[in-house]
């Protein structure tokens, strides 16, 4: 186990003390996580083997700051503001891993300044919506027993029973309340203009999509391929909506191989 | 204590079925295969007539509210309600509470003080302004507004509303949610500065706060009947004390399902089917969907999953059947006098000034409903009214309509 440390930094008029969980050694990466917020696992584990892992909570959602949230509007401050966490980070350009709620956020950062990130791994992003396979309202789930049947590829598996299997009061205020933050920038519909300004990524960039997401449908990866240059898409068969926890091997020997190229 | 005739305007013929058959009677319910537009305009008809029957029958105030897409209630503009009811009451000593234009959904949020103003000057001054927050399933589900911002979105809102009804000067709003160039609404309110204010809610520490603030009357809409709700209530006057507002019980609002017959066993025949119709059917909603993330701030949040007092009370509904809602007092029902003690209880126990009573249940059908009403203010209301007016004067009410005060009682 690596050492995960928490790290702040005071930004946005030193309104939000940003959170960012670092661990690792080895050349940077950033990661944003998804809509139910950060969870130190073992794909962040194993990413932090070879590379210098940072994580920032979306401001809302880190351990006894749950007002954070308040600073930010709307998706300009909520870009705007990640560039000042990479700021004080001292990343100038980096590569960025987002998943899901992360990943959009990693593409309108990827589109609005190219120069900061250096290379891009969206796993199963919104941000762009088709009439004809509508991305599921993950926070309008019912029963809210069925949220596994959207994120897992097989929702009765040990995985299953490992993350959802006991009731965990506390994890589930964490989860709500992520979503809830989250949503600021997304509800109602995930769809706020990606598709107007996704052409501008420069960053070499790699789409992992698990086959079976029922979230997202991985159709999806293709609507993201064609709109950006060059990028490359990898279907994770036997995964849902969270290839990091079902395939953790597959999905960091995929990154290792694009980060490494 | 004030007596109000509350009614949500429902489906009243939903199939037997429905609840096995449908997810949720609230967003998603389709229309066609449940109902048809000319019964449904039968329905809208027979809620006036039995909302101006209650006012002629003795009713201090009828109210409406607003909700959408579904048939546990569909009066999406409780104004278009109001608007007919204030002016077939004209003349008569019966306010017209709307509880009313949700805050958050409507935009912009000058267009409530320009219909609750027009409701104002038809009714001569009879106006009482109810400020919703509206839920979760009418406001993010079918409305669309982000669940965390819906209660900084009705707090603007309402600052827009108060300051559109008393400001002289055309002035210019630039807020976070709503940006007018020039704000000079037309008409204004007969009441001055503007009509008494109640905020309905169903329990939210953060909303008994916004209330005791702005000195306003909460009114706890419940339908698991008193008892259930002494918790929050005693937690609410605690929040007026703390907020150094004196205890006069109008402050405080409280609905009440209630049936009247001649009889308990009467009242058990004429109403059984009817309150289980309401507990099965029409609060047949996802728990899940009464809460969307962020819907609820933090601290409600936290509260909630700690204690899942009201998730728990929905989740075990069907497993009750009258004579459990009877017995737990979400329904008051039975002879006058069972009516009359049993509310005598509430309004001593949680210190309510303005009650509401829903004597509209679910499927009842109209005659019946008219007899509940002819029964409930004929046997049952007047033996409650004298509760507090010897000591305190209801501020929150139409000052035209209020009885007499305290001082004028005694001399």
């Amino acid at each position: 186990m690596s050492t995960v440390a928490d790290r702040k930094v005071p930004v946005w008029q030193a309104k939000i003390n940003a959170n960012i969980k670092v661990a690792g050694s080895g050349p940077p990466v950033v990661f944003l996580h998804g809509a139910g917020g950060l969870l130190w696992d073992e794909f962040l584990e194993k990413l932090a083997a070879r590379h210098t892992v940072y994580a920032p909570e979306l401001p809302g959602t880190s351990e006894g700051d749950p007002d954070a949230i308040s600073h930010l509007d709307n998706l300009w401050d909520l870009v705007l503001y990640n560039y000042e966490v990479l700021d004080g980070l001292d990343l100038r350009a980096v590569p960025i891993i987002g998943h899901s709620f992360g990943a959009m956020l990693a593409a309108e950062l990827a589109a609005s300044n190219p120069e900061r990130v250096s290379k891009l791994v969206l796993i199963a992003p919104i941000g762009l919506w088709r009439e004809d396979t509508p991305v599921a309202n993950w926070m309008a789930v019912t029963p809210a027993s069925d949220m596994v049947k959207l994120l897992l590829h097989e929702p009765e598996g040990p995985l299953a029973q490992k993350m959802f299997g006991v009731p965990d009061t506390d994890a589930q205020i964490k989860m709500i309340w992520s979503m809830a933050c989250s949503g600021k920038f997304v509800w109602p519909i995930p769809d706020k203009g990606l598709k107007k300004r996704i052409h501008r990524i420069q960053a070499p960039t790699l789409i992992l999509w698990g086959k079976q997401d029922r979230l997202i449908s991985s159709v999806y990866a293709q609507e993201f391929a064609s709109r950006i240059a060059g990028s490359r898409v990898e279907l994770i068969d036997q995964s849902g909506h969270l290839p990091t926890a079902e395939h953790p091997d597959r999905v960091v020997g995929l990154i290792e191989d694009f980060l490494g190229a | 204590m004030y007596i109000s005739a509350f009614h949500l305007m429902p489906h009243r013929e939903l199939p037997d079925d429905f609840e096995k058959r449908y997810p949720s009677i609230w967003v998603t319910p389709q229309f066609h295969e449940l109902a048809d537009a000319r019964r449904i305009g039968q329905f809208y008809n027979w809620t006036f007539d039995e909302l101006i029957h209650a006012a002629k029958a003795g009713a201090d105030g009828i109210c409406t509210n607003e909700h959408h897409q579904n048939a546990y209630g569909f009066m999406p503009n409780p104004n278009v309600m109001g608007s007919v009811l204030a002016r077939e009451t004209n003349g008569m000593d019966c306010a017209i509470v709307q509880m009313g234009a949700t805050l958050p959904a409507t935009q912009p949020p000058v267009r409530i003080a320009e219909e609750y103003a027009m409701l104002d000057c038809i009714s001569g001054g009879r106006l009482v302004a109810g400020m919703p927050l509206g839920t979760s399933m009418d406001i993010n589900l079918c409305y669309g507004i982000t669940p965390i911002e819906q209660r900084d979105r009705y707090r603007e809102a309402h600052d827009l509303i108060v300051k559109a009804w008393t400001s002289r000067e055309v002035f210019a709003w630039n807020g976070k949610y709503f940006q007018l160039p020039m704000v000079n609404v037309w008409p204004r309110t007969i009441q001055q500065p503007y009509p008494p204010v109640w905020i309905p809610g169903s329990g939210s520490t953060s909303t008994f706060y916004y209330t005791a603030d702005h000195d306003y009357c909460y009114c706890f809409l419940s339908y698991f009947g008193y008892q259930s709700a002494l918790n929050a209530v005693d937690k609410y006057w605690a929040v007026c004390q703390e907020r150094k507002r004196d205890a006069n019980p109008y402050r405080l609002g409280f609905l009440q399902l209630v049936g009247v017959s001649e009889t308990d066993e009467q009242a058990e025949r004429d109403y059984a089917k009817h309150v289980e119709y309401f507990y099965h059917k029409m609060l047949h909603v996802p728990p899940e969907w009464f809460g969307i993330p962020g819907h609820q701030d933090y601290k409600s949040l936290v509260n909630a999953m700690r204690n899942p007092v009201a998730a728990r009370a929905i989740m075990t509904l069907k497993e009750k059947r009258f004579k459990d809602f009877q017995k737990d007092r979400y329904v008051v029902c039975g002879s006058p006098a069972t009516v009359r003690d049993q509310l005598k209880d509430l309004a001593a126990r949680l210190r309510v000034g303005n009650l509401m009573v829903l004597l509209h249940i679910g499927s009842m059908p109209h005659e019946l409903t008219l007899k509940n009403m002819d029964l409930f203010f004929r046997e049952v209301a007047p033996a409650l009214r004298p509760t507090w007016d010897d000591q305190w004067e209801n501020r929150w009410w139409p000052a035209a309509l209020r009885k007499k005060t305290p001082q004028e009682a005694i001399a």
